[in-house]
């Protein structure tokens, strides 16, 4: 079952299997040319050296990495040190992202939960709502919660008129905002997975548990959390990913001194700071720190999968 | 088979899922709510008024929204085209093509664009341009836009395909029916919905999209979110929120096409 999870579930047939070739060819030469070729090639830029205000000249360089990781001091002839500037933007943006995923799962499971226990035709209705926001503009979800946690935005103005606060609170441009907003962006993505693999799961089960005189959070944590583990896999992984190369929270909520990895990517290539190489570096390190995340869920959900069935 | 699954509910479940709507929504209604106000700031109501509704259309500002319309509107449509395209080839492959060699790997590939950070692929592509000497502008936009619309087209398109039994078209070749007749009578019919669901939803991922877009544009080249990100650096003002929320409506409106587009039942 895993397995065929990972491969988009099994063939229900081998009709077109002469054709399929010509097929495929398409999807190659599109997603070869526009995703895998340029990732490779991003690979090789972050060893290129740098132009002056972007693009690169076409000779090797270890610049790009060395600047990440070694600290030389201002002049460049300083004994060389580790450099933890962006270390900890990287270290900032991973807790920031796990964070948000902790959020979202407090909030989104028991939304799946709830969700999954209605009758059969409620659930669509809820799923239905739910799904709304996991499609709608990105931006301007993000631009809406600018304008709510502004100084002078509904939020505060509501807090002051119930007097839990004097003054107002500044949350945009602090690490809150950027929390705020992520949390935000991606708990649909959270509450979606959870519900697939909820609504799968055979209450049957909980009754027996429960006839067996088991509490009911004890039924919720030693036999549903167990058995809907691979949805909870994949709504951590759809939250923790683009969470950690997220761009739009930490710029329109976060500021200037409140960096994510994405912003430093992007000053590199749309910014003041036109390093090429060193955003394909800052790239490929998080490429790589993604696809290490996704490699060890995906071997725990392999295992979750042959667990439960 | 869901033996009283409501015995199992929780009764502070229900409280949290009503905060998690009133989380998702509260802050796109008070948008919509604000885009109608009669005010020049956005702080104060005013009173209920549609004058940046039509600001948008002959406002100053409104020559830059309509060319960023027209790019929007015009590469999300040939972008969700041409991926839905390649996108049902592909699934008939993978789906009806029995097993072997490359599938997981091809499904991989397919998967990319949802699996790798959104920035990534957006430098990715910015270089692979820049290399091959490409001029940023239109077209690098919408070819950007067809690669990573394929993945949201395929999602919808192969899970229909699996839903539907091979027999259907055994059954008309039975009959003497050609493959190619098998496949534009029997198999494209039934597959209609989940196509027309996945061209809707490539169709709003695209129209949607700026991170790419912002990496792969040129120059004087807009899209409707490049230019509300552009804006809204310089503050929020009262025609972005309503030019906001007639985007807001318009993806929900597909959004809930596709949703019930969907669920439309061929094979009974």
């Amino acid at each position: 079952m895993a397995g065929g999870a990972a491969s988009g579930g099994d063939a229900t047939s081998d009709a077109y299997a002469p054709a399929r070739g010509w097929l495929l060819l398409p999807a190659w030469l599109v997603l070869g040319l526009v995703v895998l070729v340029p990732v490779f090639l991003m690979l090789v830029y972050s060893f290129l050296t740098k132009e002056f205000r972007g693009g690169v000249i076409w000779e090797f360089s270890l610049a790009a990495y060395d600047q990440f990781f070694i600290d030389r001091g201002l002049f460049g002839d300083d004994p060389p040190r580790i450099e933890w500037a962006y270390i900890q933007i990287f270290w900032r943006s991973i807790w920031q992202a796990g964070v948000a995923t902790l959020l979202c799962l407090i909030i989104g499971f028991p939304t799946a939960y709830f969700i999954a226990t209605r009758p059969a035709q409620q659930r669509n209705i809820w799923v239905f709502l739910i799904t709304i926001p996991y499609w709608v503009n990105l931006l301007i979800r993000t631009v809406s919660m600018r304008f709510i946690l502004r100084d002078q935005g509904p939020l505060n103005d509501f807090l002051q008129w119930v007097g839990v606060i004097g003054e107002p609170l500044t949350i945009i441009n602090t690490n809150l905002g950027v929390q705020i907003g992520l949390f935000y962006s991606y708990l649909p993505f959270m509450v979606l997975p959870l519900y697939a693999a909820i609504e799968r799961y055979n209450f049957a089960l909980s009754e027996a548990a429960a006839d067996l005189y088991a509490p009911r959070h004890k039924i919720l944590t030693r036999v549903v959390l167990p058995a809907v583990k691979p949805g909870l896999i994949a709504g951590c992984i759809l939250v923790f990913v683009p969470s950690l190369g997220s761009f739009l929270a930490p710029d329109l909520l976060g500021g200037a001194r409140n960096f994510m990895i994405g912003s430093l990517i992007d000053e590199q290539f749309k910014g003041s700071a036109g390093n090429w190489p060193f955003g394909a570096a800052a790239s490929m390190i998080l490429l790589t720190l993604v696809l290490l995340v996704l490699m060890v869920l995906a071997r725990q959900q392999a295992r979750a999968a042959r667990g439960a069935g | 088979m869901r033996v009283g699954a409501d015995r199992f509910a929780f009764p502070g479940f229900r409280t949290l899922t009503f905060l998690c709507l009133f989380i998702l929504y509260a802050p796109l209604l008070v948008v919509t709510v604000y885009s109608f106000n009669d005010s020049r700031s956005i702080t104060t109501w005013e009173g209920f008024s549609l004058r940046w509704y039509v600001d948008v259309f002959v406002g100053p500002d409104s020559a830059k929204f309509k060319s960023a319309a027209f790019n929007s509107f015009s590469i999300a449509l040939i972008a969700a085209s041409v991926a839905t395209a390649v996108a049902t080839s592909a699934a008939l492959a993978m789906v009806r093509g029995g097993r072997f060699k490359l599938r997981t790997a091809t499904f991989g590939l397919i998967s990319l664009p949802i699996l790798v950070p959104e920035i990534v692929t957006a430098v990715a592509i910015l270089i692979f341009f820049n290399t091959i000497g490409f001029t940023r502008g239109y077209m690098t936009i919408l070819i950007a836009h067809i690669a990573f619309c394929i993945p949201f087209a395929y999602l919808p398109i192969s899970a229909r395909m699996q839903g539907i039994e091979g027999s259907f078209e055994q059954a008309a070749m039975d009959l003497y029916a050609t493959r190619a007749q098998a496949f534009r009578r029997i198999l494209l019919p039934m597959m209609m919905p989940g196509i027309f669901a996945g061209f809707l939803l490539a169709f709003i991922i695209s129209l949607d999209d700026f991170i790419i877009t912002n990496f792969v544009k040129g120059a004087g080249v807009e899209t409707l979110p490049t230019a509300i990100f552009g804006s809204v650096k310089q503050g929020i003002r009262p025609n972005i929120m309503a030019i906001s929320t007639m985007l807001l409506a318009f993806s929900t409106v597909i959004v809930t096409l596709s949703w019930f587009i969907s669920r439309i039942d061929r094979t009974k």
